[in-house]
């Protein structure tokens, strides 16, 4: 079975039909990638299996369960971490504390055990700090965990949400474009870092425009125009794929 | 640790300034220092919803009305005439109820403070819940208007309900014995006492405000300040926190307005005018919004200050101007140009 099937799934904005009918599937432990040029409904696709849109029709099952149209913390409750195109951290926060906030879903004290501090609650605190610290190490961002978030350079900020999301071992991890705004050598970088968080059992869904990224770490390849699928399969075959060249790849070579 | 310094110096306060101040012969000023301590602990809720959450209330002063008039309602209430009742008698012989004298002298038979103050905190619990469902659906300026709406009903509720002594409020509310011998309650004889007592109060507020912030529900509160679409792609169910800090500024307020109305032996409507309200959020501005111990320095210093007439009958414009100076001089606050 696989880890994530999406079937069928739609969603219109007024006219516009962004998702129409997809279906696909991500497998444990294999790197998905879901690309396409800019309009063809990648975003939409992404936030209707995150939960931040419901879908029109069609179902998202998640490891087993039907998640369909469920609440984002319910679905990351049951496994499914994210980042965020825009980068979406607390700029007040320290690196550290952003990522603290990762472990949310993997522990359990409330205001009352919070507020008076019991020692459950603070060995609770203790382990999300060297849980959260971990993702930072793996991340190789431990220099920055006491900064500001705000005043970090981009590309760490980019690191800190995608240590934020990994604090959390899902089962899943989306990733909404995460080479947008990094430079070239960033982006290499970031491919390392993907390959090093699978490489940690972490199943991964990859949104993401930059070819190059997609077509070096990818394990499977569904490609979407226009809300729909044309293409799936290995980078190999997509990149073979007569369609998928003329409706894609062609507009970079013309 | 450098987090728990504010605690620290407040519970030193608690029980250093009496001596203090009588040695310098201005003992009469503990009386202000403890109700400030009262209006301070009802900022520090607001700051922990308003100043972490980002949720903005402009209606605390009605959660202090609620606990203040439920608790003088029923510790005031003479039960004598239905001594017979056996919903009365079964209080009774549960120890429940405290008989003393009313105004006139004849007997009285009452609510014990204790039983009335958890009754008036659980009643402002209650409201904050079912207010806080439907409001905290809205966002900035919505909420902060639904939330005046609120307090403006209680305090109508509060000058037009003859059980509740209509523009007079509810007076003669006897002392609160939290421990056999230790009593919320005016007069000389327990100036001091109370003073120590606020201000432990106080410090307890503080000190578990201090590790809320600092914890996992802290960081979600905080994380949901910063935007709510992040918070809950990590799990973080924003609704619910968004009520249960609420409930929790509530609940301080309630905690607040019962000692206060203890110690003053008397409430009236004004504790749950909307200016009080404002001073309220303005204190929590000036105070720096996501900061404790700004929050309660500021709450302290502005409501000694107001409560010893340094402001004069410029009292609710001073804090109506501050609210404004600090929204026109704070970063990132105005909208760019």
């Amino acid at each position: 079975m696989s880890l994530l099937e999406v079937a069928s799934l739609a969603r219109s904005f007024g006219g516009l039909r962004a998702v129409d009918g997809v279906s696909f599937s991500a497998e444990k432990n294999r790197i998905t990638s879901v690309i396409g040029p800019n309009g063809a409904g990648k975003t939409t696709l992404f936030n209707l299996i995150a939960g931040s849109l419901e879908p029109d029709s069609g179902t998202v099952l998640f490891d087993g369960e039907d998640i369909t149209g469920m609440k984002p913390f319910r679905v990351a409750r049951r496994g499914m971490a994210r980042t965020f195109q825009a980068i979406k951290l607390s700029r007040r926060m320290t690196a550290l504390e952003n990522v603290m906030i990762g472990r949310h879903v993997r522990s359990r004290a409330g205001f009352p055990q919070a507020m008076l501090a019991s020692p459950w609650a603070r060995r609770e605190e203790r382990r999300i700090r060297e849980e959260a610290m971990k993702a930072i190490e793996l991340l190789g961002i431990a220099e920055y965990a006491g900064r500001e978030t705000g005043s970090l350079p981009f590309g760490v900020q980019r690191s800190v949400e995608l240590a934020r999301a990994i604090a959390s071992e899902p089962k899943l991890l989306l990733l909404d474009e995460p080479a947008s705004g990094l430079n070239i050598r960033e982006t290499v970088g970031l491919a390392e870092l993907i390959g090093r968080i699978r490489a940690e059992g972490i199943s991964i869904l990859l949104v993401e425009h930059d070819m190059s990224l997609v077509m070096d770490i990818s394990d499977e390849i569904a490609v979407l125009n226009f809300g729909r699928k044309i293409a799936q399969g290995k980078p190999r075959e997509i990149q073979s794929n007569r369609e998928v060249v003329d409706i894609y790849l062609g507009e970079d070579d013309d | 640790m450098r987090r728990f310094a504010t605690v620290l110096l407040i519970a030193v306060c608690a029980f250093a300034l009496p001596p203090l101040l009588t040695a310098l012969k201005a003992a009469f000023l503990l009386t202000q220092l403890t109700m400030a301590a009262y209006y301070a602990l009802a900022s520090l809720g607001l700051c922990a919803l308003m100043g972490y959450a980002g949720q903005i209330s402009m209606g605390q002063a009605g959660f202090f009305a609620i606990g203040g008039y439920a608790s003088a309602y029923l510790s005031t209430r003479n039960l004598a005439a239905a001594s017979g009742d056996p919903l009365v008698g079964g209080l009774d012989a549960l120890g429940l109820l405290s008989r003393g004298a009313d105004a006139y002298g004849n007997p009285s038979l009452s609510l014990s403070p204790w039983i009335a103050a958890l009754c008036a905190i659980l009643l402002a619990i209650l409201v904050a819940v079912l207010i806080g469902i439907p409001v905290l659906k809205l966002k900035g300026h919505y909420l902060a208007m639904a939330t005046l709406g609120f307090g403006i009903v209680i305090e109508k509720i509060a000058r037009g309900t003859p059980a509740l002594g209509g523009a007079d409020g509810l007076s003669c509310v006897p002392a609160f014995a939290l421990l056999p011998g230790l009593e919320v309650t005016g007069g000389r004889a327990a100036r001091a006492v109370n003073f120590t007592i606020s201000w432990v109060v106080l410090a307890i507020g503080l000190l578990a405000l201090v590790n809320l912030v600092n914890s996992r529900p802290g960081r979600a509160l905080r994380a949901l300040h910063d935007g709510e679409e992040a918070a809950g792609a990590m799990g973080v169910d924003t609704a619910r926190y968004k009520l249960n800090v609420f409930v929790l500024g509530a609940a301080y307020a309630a905690v607040a307005g019962v000692l206060l109305t203890h110690y003053n032996g008397s409430i009236g409507p004004g504790e749950a005018n909307a200016m009080k309200s404002v001073r309220y959020v303005a204190i929590v501005a000036v105070g720096g919004m996501a900061n404790l111990s700004g929050t309660l320095a500021a709450g302290l210093l502005l409501n000694f200050l107001s409560l010893r007439g340094v402001f004069g009958s410029l009292d609710d414009l001073v804090f109506g101007v501050m609210l404004v100076a600090v929204m026109l001089l704070s970063p990132g606050v105005r909208s760019r140009r």
